[in-house]
Formats: C-alpha cells, sequence, structure tokens
C-alpha cells in the first residue's frame, strides 16, 4: 500500500460571525490520499468545500477558527501549531494553496520573478539571487512556460497564462500537497485545458505528491482526479473513484449532482435532468438530524431526527445515508424501470 | 396600441409547441434576423470590432443559442438584438422587416416584444422594490392595470406556481432574500407574466449551482413550449447549449463561424474553432484528450 | 429600510454628531424666546468682559438692608487697600523693628497686617521716635493718612455716597453692612459672554449668528449638492454630448481655484447686495463640481446594471428610470455629501466674512462676520477680549466637527466595509 501524503482525521473548524455565532462548515471531515493521487472535492456553493480547503492549510485567520481534530501531512500532524511556524515551516514546502481568482493575486507593480524570490525568502533558505533565478528558469521550462515570463508584470499575461504561473511560483517548493480551489473556473475552456495539463504534468513528474481539487464542474473532475468526494453543509456525504461516483453515486444529493452534468456529448439532449428542490440548511442552526433529510425525496420520518453516519461500504467508498446501500439501489432500479 | 399588442399575445398563448426536441424550426416564420450586423467600438485610437459581419435568422418559437467564449462579442451582439446599443452598420429584422428603433417611442414598442434574463440574478433586480411590485409592474405593463386585486392575485400566483414559487411566501419580500436560482427562477416568472415575442437570456445559469441549473433549463425549454416565445440563449457552455437548443450559433472573434441544427454543429461539426471548442471541454463518456493544448 | 434607519440609529458616531447638531439647532430655536433682544442692539460701549451688570443709580435707590457678614470688612480692603498702602504698612513695622516674617502683602494676610499695624501704630510714637526712612515730615503725614484711611475702612458709618445734580445734591451716608437686595435693581443686564466692539451683547449675537450660518450652509449645500445630483445624473446616465458639455463646465469649475472664484464674484456683487440668500447661493453655485463627478461616475457604474436595462426593456420613460432604477442606489451618498456640502458652505462663509467679503454687515450676524468685527477692533490684540471670538471660533468648530461626524457615522452605516 502507498505511502499516505494526507491524512484528516475529525476536523472541524467554524467561522465566528459578527453577531458571534458559530458556523460549523467543516464538520468532522476525515480523508485521506496517498502520494501520487489526486482527491476531486464536490458540491454546491455554501457547501464547505472552500472553507475545507483553507482549513486544510492549518493557517487560520478570523472569522475562521481550529476546533479540532488533525491534519497530518506525510506524517507531521500541523494542527494547532502556531501561525507563525506554519507559514514558515509548512505553507509552500508541505503544503501549497491556490485560492479562487488566484490569478488576480499578482501585485500588479512587480515582475513575476520577485514572487519567486519572496517565496524564498519567506522560508529563509540559504539562496542568492542568482541561484534563485536559475530555479526559477529551470522550473518554468521544466513546466512548459516561457522563461520570458519571468521578467514581466502580471498585466502583461493573459489570464490562463498568469494562473498557471501562480500555480508555478506557488511550488517552487515542491509541496506535499497541492490545494486548487477552483484554479480555473474563470477562464475559457482553452485556457482551462492548459491549466490541467500543467498540474497533471507536474504530479506525473512528481513535483508534488498529491493534489486536492475543489470545483463545481463535474466533468472536470472526471477528468482530473483518481477520487471524488461530495461534501454537503460541511460534511461528506459520499466517497469513491472518480468513474465510481459519475456512473454509480449512492447518496441521493451526488446522484443529482451527477444527473445535471451537461457535455456536448451523444445523448446529453435525451437526459431528463433531475432537479433537487430547496437550498441547503443554514449551519449557523444546522438540523438535527441527517441533513439532507429537507431535500431529500426519499426522506422518511426518521431521517429528520436521526444524524446519518459516515460508512464505509466499499473498498475506498463511503457515503452518509440512513439507507442502506442495497435499499438505495432497488429504489433507483424501481424509479429507472417506471420512466 | 396597447390593446393591439393585448390581442396579439392572446393569440401566441393559444399555439403549442410540444415537447418534440427535433422540430425543424425553418419553416416557421422569422422572428428576429440579421444581416451583416457590425458594431465597432472606438475608444481614442484603438478601433475595436466587437462584433463583424453577422447574418443570423431566429424563427418564430425557436430556441437558438449563440456561443463563444469570452470577447467572442456574444454580450455585445445581445445588447444590439435588445436594442440597447444600435449596430455601426448591417441592419436587424423585426418580423421579416427592418427594425427601427431610432425615436423613445419607437424603442418602447419594440421592447414590447422583447424581454431579458440576465446572468447575475444578483444585480438584475432593483434592491428597493418588493417581489409583489416587480409582478405587479409586469401585469400592468401587459395593459391589465384595470382588473381586480383578486384576478391580478391570482395571475401572480400562477406565474409563481410555474416556476415554483410559493407567491403566498414571497409577498412583502425583498428578492435579495431569495437565493441566487430563486432568483433566477422569479425572472422566469415574470417573463411568464410579460409573454414577450423574444426572450434574450443572457447566460442565466452560469452564477448558479449545478442543482438549481437544471431546474431553471428546464422551466425556459417549459416556457418556450408552453408559449411559443424565441428563445436566444448566450452561453459559454457548449455542453449546456446542446442540452436545451434547436440550433446553435457558434461565435469567435465577432463572427459566427458556424451555425446549423444543434445535433450538427455538436456532432459534426465543420469549422475548426468549433471542434477545438467541442474537443477542449472536459467530457464523461469520451476521453479528454490533453495533449492538444494550443 | 427600517433596518438602515435602525443600522443608523445605533451608530454612536452620527448619533453624537447628531445630537450636538440638534442641541445647537434647538437653542438657536429657542432662545429668542427667552431673550427677545434685537442681536445688534449696542448696549455699552466696547469690549464689556463677562458678567452680570446692574444700574449704578438703581443700585443705590434700592432699599437698604443690614447684613453683617463677618469677612465683608476683609473682602473690601482686599478689593480697596492698593498694594502701595500694603508696602508703606509693612516698611513702617520693619522700620519698627516688629517682626515680620510672617507677614505679606498678599490678600491672604491682610487681616494679620492689618491687626500687627493696629497694634504698633501711633502717631505720637512716630512723630518722637524718627523710626528709619519715616524722619521727614511728609513720611509721617503719609502714614497718618493711612492710619485714618485703615480706620474708615473699619467703621461702620463712614462712606458718603453723593446723588443727583446741581442743585438737588444730596448726601447719604452708607454703612459697610449696608446692602441691596438684586431682585430689586430694576435695570439690569447679564452678559455671560460680555460684549462686542459694539457694546452689542456677544452671547445673543452668537445665537443669532448660529441659525444664520446655519441656514447659509443650509441653503448653500442644498443649491450645491441638487445642482451637482441633475448635472451628474444627466451626465452619467444621458451621457453623449450632453456629459461632455457638462463635464467640459465641470472641469472649468474644478481647474479655477473654487475660493478665488468665490472671492471675485462676491467682490463684483458689491457688499451692499450681498444679503445672505446671495451669500449662500454663491457659496452653492460654486461647489457642485465634485458632487456632479461623484454622481455621475456612480450613474454610470449604474446605467450598465442588469436591473437598469431591464427597467428600460420594460418600458419606462428615463424619469422613472432614474427616480426608481438610480435614485435610490445613490441617495445615501448623496446624504453624505450633503451634510459635508452644508459643513464646508458654513466654513466657506465664515473664511470669506473674515476677509471682509461676507453678507450685508447692518442686518443680522454671522460667525464670519463675528469673527471679522473681533478681528476689526483689535480683539485678539489689544483689548485681549478673548469672549468676543473664542466663543464664536468654537461654535464653528463644533459645528463642523457635529456635521462630520454625522458623515462619518453614516459612511459606516452603508459602507459595509467600513463595519468594524
Amino acid at each position: 500500500m502507498a505511502k499516505k501524503m494526507l491524512e484528516v482525521r475529525q476536523l472541524t473548524t467554524k467561522y465566528i460571525t459578527r453577531q458571534r455565532e458559530d458556523v460549523y462548515s467543516v464538520d468532522h471531515v476525515s480523508l485521506d490520499i496517498e502520494e501520487g493521487k489526486s482527491l476531486g472535492i464536490a458540491g454546491e456553493s455554501g457547501c464547505g468545500k472552500s472553507t475545507l480547503a483553507l482549513s486544510l492549510m492549518g493557517y487560520y485567520f478570523p472569522p475562521l477558527h481550529y476546533t479540532s481534530g488533525d491534519i497530518i501531512i506525510d506524517g507531521k500532524n500541523i494542527s494547532g501549531l502556531d501561525p507563525d511556524v506554519v507559514r514558515k515551516t509548512v505553507l509552500g514546502s508541505e503544503i501549497a494553496y491556490i485560492p479562487q481568482a488566484a490569478m488576480n493575486a499578482l501585485n500588479p507593480t512587480r515582475k513575476i520573478g520577485r514572487f519567486i524570490e519572496d517565496v524564498i525568502r519567506a522560508h529563509e533558505l540559504p539562496m542568492d539571487k542568482k541561484q534563485i533565478r536559475e530555479m526559477a528558469e529551470q522550473r518554468f521550462a521544466l513546466l512548459g512556460l516561457p522563461v520570458d515570463v519571468l521578467d514581466k508584470y502580471s498585466v502583461e499575461l493573459s489570464g490562463g497564462m498568469r494562473q498557471r504561473v501562480v500555480i508555478a511560483v506557488s511550488t517552487i517548493l515542491n509541496p506535499k500537497v497541492l490545494i486548487a480551489d477552483e484554479p480555473s473556473s474563470a477562464l475559457d475552456v482553452s485556457s482551462q485545458k492548459m491549466v490541467i495539463k500543467m498540474m497533471k504534468d507536474m504530479m506525473a513528474q512528481g513535483l508534488v505528491k498529491s493534489m486536492i481539487f475543489i470545483t463545481h464542474e463535474l466533468p472536470l473532475l472526471y477528468n482530473v482526479t483518481d477520487d471524488i468526494m461530495v461534501m454537503y453543509a460541511g460534511q461528506i456525504v459520499e466517497r469513491g473513484s472518480a468513474k465510481e461516483m459519475v456512473f454509480d453515486p449512492i447518496h441521493p444529493y451526488s446522484r443529482g449532482l451527477m444527473n445535471s452534468i451537461l457535455v456536448p456529448e451523444e445523448g446529453t439532449r435525451d437526459v431528463k435532468l433531475t432537479a433537487i428542490p430547496g437550498t441547503p440548511p443554514n449551519l449557523k442552526h444546522p438540523p438535527s438530524g441527517c441533513r439532507f433529510a429537507e431535500r431529500c425525496r426519499y426522506a422518511t420520518a426518521a431521517c429528520r431526527f436521526n444524524p446519518a453516519a459516515i460508512i464505509d461500504f466499499d473498498i475506498g467508498r463511503q457515503y452518509r445515508c440512513n439507507m442502506s446501500v442495497e435499499k438505495l439501489r432497488e429504489v433507483y432500479e424501481s424509479e429507472e424501470r417506471n420512466s | 396600441m396597447k390593446n393591439e399588442t393585448h390581442n396579439q399575445t392572446d393569440t401566441r398563448e393559444s399555439v403549442t409547441f410540444g415537447t418534440d426536441r427535433n422540430k425543424d424550426f425553418s419553416k416557421e416564420p422569422l422572428c428576429l434576423s440579421g444581416k451583416d450586423v457590425t458594431r465597432i467600438f472606438q475608444n481614442g485610437k484603438t478601433v475595436t470590432t466587437a462584433v463583424d459581419h453577422v447574418s443570423f435568422e431566429f424563427h418564430k418559437g425557436e430556441l437558438v443559442s449563440i456561443v463563444g467564449e469570452s470577447g467572442s462579442g456574444k454580450t455585445t451582439l445581445s445588447k444590439m438584438l435588445l436594442g440597447l446599443l444600435e449596430p455601426t452598420s448591417g441592419q436587424i429584422f423585426y418580423r421579416g422587416e427592418p427594425r427601427d428603433i431610432s425615436t423613445g417611442a419607437k424603442k418602447r414598442r419594440y421592447w414590447e416584444g422583447i424581454q431579458a434574463i440576465f446572468q447575475d440574478p444578483f444585480s438584475s433586480f432593483n434592491v428597493f422594490h418588493k417581489i409583489d411590485d416587480v409582478l405587479l409592474d409586469c401585469i400592468n405593463m401587459r395593459g391589465m392595470r384595470n382588473l381586480s386585486k383578486d384576478e391580478k392575485f391570482a395571475m401572480m400566483s400562477d406565474a409563481c406556481s410555474f416556476v415554483n414559487l410559493k407567491f403566498a411566501e414571497l409577498t412583502n419580500k425583498y428578492p435579495f432574500e431569495l437565493s441566487g436560482g430563486q432568483m433566477q427562477r422569479l425572472m422566469i416568472a415574470r417573463i411568464f407574466l410579460l409573454k414577450p415575442e423574444i426572450l434574450l437570456a443572457d447566460e442565466p445559469t452560469s452564477m448558479i449551482d449545478a442543482c438549481s441549473r437544471a431546474t431553471i433549463l428546464d422551466m425556459l425549454l417549459n416556457l418556450r413550449n408552453e408559449t411559443g416565445m424565441t428563445v436566444i440563449f448566450i452561453t459559454h457552455d457548449i455542453g449546456l447549449a446542446y442540452y436545451i437548443s434547436d440550433s446553435i450559433y457558434i461565435m469567435e472573434h465577432g463572427k459566427f463561424v458556424e451555425k446549423g441544427r444543434a445535433e450538427e454543429v455538436i456532432l459534426q461539426p465543420k469549422a475548426s474553432y468549433t471542434k477545438r471548442l467541442i474537443s477542449d471541454v472536459p467530457k464523461i463518456h469520451e476521453p479528454w484528450d490533453l495533449s492538444t493544448v494550443g | 429600510m427600517k433596518s438602515t434607519l435602525r443600522n443608523i440609529l445605533h451608530s454612536p458616531r452620527f448619533m453624537v454628531g447628531f445630537v450636538i447638531f440638534m442641541t445647537m439647532v434647538l437653542t438657536v430655536l429657542i432662545y429668542p424666546y427667552f431673550v427677545p433682544r434685537n442681536p445688534l442692539l449696542s448696549l455699552g460701549k466696547g469690549f464689556l468682559p463677562p458678567g452680570t451688570y446692574f444700574s449704578v443709580y438703581d443700585a443705590n435707590n434700592a432699599p437698604t438692608f443690614r447684613v453683617e457678614l463677618p469677612e465683608a470688612d476683609t473682602n473690601r480692603l482686599q478689593n480697596d487697600l492698593p498694594q502701595s498702602d500694603r508696602k508703606l504698612m509693612l516698611d513702617f513695622l520693619k522700620a519698627k523693628g516688629v517682626d515680620t516674617s510672617g507677614l505679606s502683602s498678599g490678600n491672604d494676610k491682610i487681616a494679620d497686617l492689618l491687626e500687627a499695624w493696629k497694634a504698633n501704630y501711633d502717631e505720637a510714637d512716630v512723630k518722637s521716635s524718627k523710626y528709619e526712612g519715616f524722619t521727614t515730615q511728609a513720611k509721617r503725614r503719609a502714614l497718618a493718612k493711612l492710619d485714618k484711611k485703615l480706620n474708615d475702612f473699619l467703621s461702620n458709618a463712614s462712606m458718603k455716597v453723593i446723588r443727583g445734580e446741581g442743585e438737588d445734591l444730596q448726601e447719604k451716608n452708607v454703612s459697610g453692612t449696608e446692602y441691596t437686595r438684586v431682585d430689586q435693581l430694576a435695570n439690569s443686564v447679564s452678559l455671560p459672554l460680555g460684549t462686542d466692539n459694539f457694546g452689542r451683547d456677544t452671547l445673543t449675537e452668537l445665537v443669532q449668528a448660529t441659525g444664520v450660518s446655519l441656514l447659509i450652509g443650509l441653503i448653500a449645500g442644498t443649491v450645491a449638492t441638487l445642482l451637482g445630483l441633475i448635472v451628474g445624473l444627466l451626465a452619467g446616465y444621458v451621457g453623449g454630448l450632453v456629459d461632455d458639455i457638462l463635464m467640459f463646465v465641470a472641469n472649468i469649475f474644478t481647474v479655477i481655484p473654487g475660493f478665488v472664484l468665490l472671492i471675485l464674484i462676491y467682490y463684483s456683487v458689491g457688499q451692499e447686495a450681498r444679503g445672505i440668500i446671495t451669500c449662500a447661493m454663491v457659496i452653492g453655485l460654486t461647489s457642485w463640481v465634485w458632487t456632479a463627478r461623484s454622481v455621475r461616475s456612480q450613474v454610470i457604474s449604474l446605467r450598465n446594471r442588469d436591473h437598469v436595462n431591464l427597467s428600460k426593456l420594460s418600458g419606462h420613460s428615463l424619469f422613472r428610470i432614474v427616480t426608481t432604477d438610480i435614485l435610490p442606489y445613490i441617495a445615501s451618498y448623496v446624504v453624505m455629501a450633503f451634510i459635508l456640502q452644508v459643513s464646508s458652505g458654513i466654513l466657506a462663509e465664515a473664511q470669506l466674512s473674515l476677509l471682509g467679503l461676507g453678507p450685508k454687515t447692518t442686518e443680522v450676524p454671522t460667525l464670519g462676520l463675528m469673527m471679522n468685527w473681533a478681528k476689526l477692533f483689535g480683539a485678539y490684540t489689544s483689548s485681549n477680549a478673548w469672549w468676543a471670538y473664542f466663543p464664536v471660533i468654537l461654535v464653528i468648530a463644533l459645528t463642523s466637527f457635529s456635521l462630520n461626524l454625522m458623515n462619518t457615522g453614516l459612511d459606516q452605516v452603508f459602507n459595509p466595509t467600513l463595519r468594524e
């Protein structure tokens, strides 16, 4: 069995609102990623997937606060470390995070090369300017980025190039885990493809050991990551390999998500889209029972009171529902027969 | 004038289009068409041709998608179709006759037949107006100001139930108290009340979650099937366009590079740009070829 | 709407500013009912220090009462015994060889000094002993005179008051314990802030001046805001040639320093024609530019918003779109701009009047005019009459402070990024 690169045990983090209310947007999340593997996280906006990405860094700033749980990167527990220590020894070197719209994070008054110097300086590595430059050039060439970009300002680059530069800069120290939060959703499909190709290349060359990829675009996730995890209301509701998740989703919510996929392929026009009515619950006052019960078409009265637990039901597959897998499959089959 | 349009709307309502996904619309009368429509923006010395000699034919009751990446000129074209922007050259035809929106009165006359749903539901509503006012305004605009309160209430409830919303729960609320998907549905309810001849939907689902997206797409399809209005759907998502539309126009750098029935454009693309666009989109059943990155 | 109002009322900054401002407005409104005097009436000559003034005539004619006040003599001595006399007393005592270490010419020691004098001074003794420094006849006479004066002070029936004129000269002896009741004095005037150079009651004048200045600020602010709003809305919403023309005018106003323009206009209008309304209008007409520019830029960004496009498609008229789809969005901004315009209108009037370019001086006072008078008649320098200018400065500062406080309070409510 391959080495576990990232192991998260019962991680819980919360937002404290201005009204001093606690919002647990990451609620007892456990996951692990093996070396060389990638995990996709899907879900509606507000389901906690971006908060999970932020929380995995181990670097918290208000209004986000750490509550409990462990984050273990390659055997080293980083949860509960001092923020300064995390910033110097974990961020960038152990774990790299690319936020949404990262391409707009580049200071327009600095050349790209300077950002790489900044990363090296922040980690207090013994390198002089020339060495940094050499390293940067090597890395850019390796990733297929033009080297002259290092002497350009961010405004001179296209959106797709900027995004690739951000990813290249933030992984310059070969982090073990790369967390990318919607890295391509603001881009055109052709630029998106280039960004994805670069990220896949980085994985293949071992520049990053494992990757967490967050997006709401399921076809993209299916093509990029090995595993897919679906989140709902701060909790994991299902996990499995990409193929299993797309073609054989068990949880009613993931099933709804997978049914909304629209791709330019034969058969798309005949798809009967299933809509999930309603909106996710307000996490200030989460429901006491199963969090999805309110919107679930199969929910029984008991579901509203009994919280569903996460269950391993196959190798690498988990789901969170009060109904058994067999029962759910039965329901889905009879539905398909009737339609 | 008000009465005249009212009668027209009524005759239109009687047309039923059914749910045939492969109906041929080319025999339907022309609703909106254009010949060599061009729009040039000039800012100092830089001249940008946003829309470059495009010609199009949208038939009555057809659901047409205009697909393009950012910067392709689809937003400029949509503004010209809506009459918010005049073409620099070329002519847009409305019901087969040259469209004349040179004066305010003529513009208003044209706008009685066309409505829009925009990308961002949060900026589509006036935050100072309650939902009741938004819907009531639509009834008044259709020249039914004199209806009794009960009749108006029934119409508004009807429109809301068409989009799966409960009017009783919405009264005295403001649009921003709803979720993005609900707001966009309220927009459709508005169109349902107005029953315009043409609906222009400019990326109505791009800011909405996948689950709510399905609802909205189906509602747009239902709206078209029930009222027979021409729907112009503007999007960057080619899979979505394929699902919803009867015909597709692919736009690149201000030009239509390919147009035709949805099945033909997507499954047998001819233009190299269309081919690239389709191959760049990640798919489920076909492999996504990353080696062709340009 | 309701919640916005509640947020405004919960903003401490806004409320502090609002309370200060409303207190001033209420004072301006209510004060005339308590002091119905013409603020420009001359009560005296020159700067009178703050205090309560009684008619001397009435003071003498008032019925008298005997009041025994133990400290009265000492107090009177403190007031009336000059330092030169006290020094003379000390010198004599020293010359006589009395221990003067515990004595001084200070007010607190005056009782001890008097006691020592009484114990040691004897006219016959002085004549015979010829103490050092008091050998000449003149010096000895001075000592005798001083002794008599002190005796007069201490005796109870010794003061002569002469009343009347010419034939009707009357003499009246007033004892040191004779008093009169204040409320029986017919003519009294209370001047908490004294009088200005023309002898006018500064407080009454100040209250009216505050009112007038607020009015000027209000008119100037209204004119500037309305003009700026209309120009900004037209330029921003209509665009095109209208925008170009309006912004050309606005740019001209921006390039010429507003204050110089004000001075020139004021000077050419001439003092006689400058009423307060004229003054306010001129201030308003020169300060609309910034409001217009910022309203324009906000309108331009609103103009392309989807709800405005939808409103257009719904066939609404330009007037309706502007009033229902654009104005409400910039209303909070306009209110804040208005508050600042009022504040700067008040300051502009004060600046101009200080330079002598204020409204006509004969009708009403303004804060600026009061400063101007204080400057012209040397209240800052020769007269050291702080009461003629310091309260005015305080009121100007307080007005502008309260208005700015209200503005930042509102800003915090309307701009979520500034909320704590």
